[in-house]
């Protein structure tokens, strides 16, 4: 490779095996951005930066992420969906990088539901 | 979409879906023939004939939730509009190869793009799938292979917070490196 650093990635390897193993549980949070076309062209792309830049500076490793496909209302993209383990998923609309911001910070670290964005409650139907 | 970068996700997440295991990307710059060339391909499940010889019609997908499927076309058109031309190579069980072409300096070829974004989002997005990305400015040559990043990372996950944001930070470093060398030219 013509770039990477191998000396930088074994040290972040090594702090995330640290940090994993101070943490306790499982994975407590699902967050998935809808990565269809038309999620992509109204910037879920973005959406997604924001969110990884977000989980890497609060340092908590119990978010997983994920991407699907579009779940048919590409009116209202981009969407994420937020999956907290025993709770009902929350699908919010609309989602910018501000939004992004604000529902890590509030529902997913703090579990408060951010009401002005949310597109549905429940699983999504494929 | 108004770059380049975007339709590749798009082609990515179509990968993905298909059960893509291995995703190769690969970008070459030829300022001397004035060509942009991207090449997707991936080892998914593919496409039989039917499918493949209506991929570029806008009203035709295999999804059952919204019958469009804009992806394609409008990769297709993004080349057409730079003198350029899309081709889509497919067979069932055989993974499928997405070729595109543009005039490089066309004036209405969309810009590339934040490419470390695409390539960071892909494989947070899809952590068991590995990529190969390869991007080429005329002598310059840039090669990601997540599969030789699993070897040092042993159980960290791809899409650690942490390693994504490395990813990220190596792609752009040497992207602009690249640029500015193209831009300049090197010495002999």
């Amino acid at each position: 490779m013509a770039k990477i650093k191998i000396e930088d990635l074994k040290k972040i390897k090594e702090r995330v095996q640290a940090e994993n193993a101070l943490r306790h549980g499982d994975r407590r949070v699902r967050v998935t951005v809808h990565m269809g076309t038309c999620g992509i062209a109204a910037g879920a792309r973005e959406v997604m930066t924001t969110l990884m830049k977000e989980i890497e500076e609060a340092q908590v490793s119990d978010v997983v992420v994920t991407t699907s496909g579009c779940m048919g209302l590409c009116s209202r993209e981009p969407e994420i969906t937020v999956e907290i383990v025993g709770e009902e998923p929350i699908v919010y609309e609309y989602v910018n990088e501000n939004k992004m911001r604000q529902i890590f910070r509030r529902h997913i670290l703090e579990g408060e539901i951010q009401t002005p964005f949310v597109l549905a409650r429940g699983k999504e139907q494929s | 979409m108004n770059e380049l970068s975007l339709h590749i996700l798009d082609v990515i997440e179509n990968s993905t879906r298909a059960g893509a295991r291995l995703i190769e990307i690969t970008i070459i710059e030829a300022t001397d023939r004035d060509k942009l060339m991207i090449e997707i391909r991936d080892d998914g499940s593919g496409m039989d004939e039917e499918t493949l010889g209506r991929i570029m019609d806008p009203f035709y997908t295999t999804r059952t939730v919204r019958r469009v499927g804009l992806g394609i076309p409008l990769l297709a058109q993004a080349a057409r509009a730079a003198e350029g031309s899309c081709a889509v190579q497919s067979s069932p069980g055989g993974g499928t190869r997405v070729t595109v072409e543009f005039r490089l300096h066309h004036i209405d070829r969309q810009p590339l793009g934040k490419m470390d974004e695409t390539l960071a989002t892909a494989i947070a997005g899809n952590p068991e799938v590995d990529f190969v990305y390869t991007h080429r400015i005329d002598d310059e040559n840039y090669r990601l292979d997540t599969r030789e990043l699993r070897l040092v990372l042993d159980d960290v996950p791809l899409n650690s917070a942490s390693v994504i944001a490395f990813i990220r930070n190596d792609i752009a470093e040497a992207l602009a490196e690249m640029k500015k060398r193209s831009r300049t030219g090197t010495e002999c």
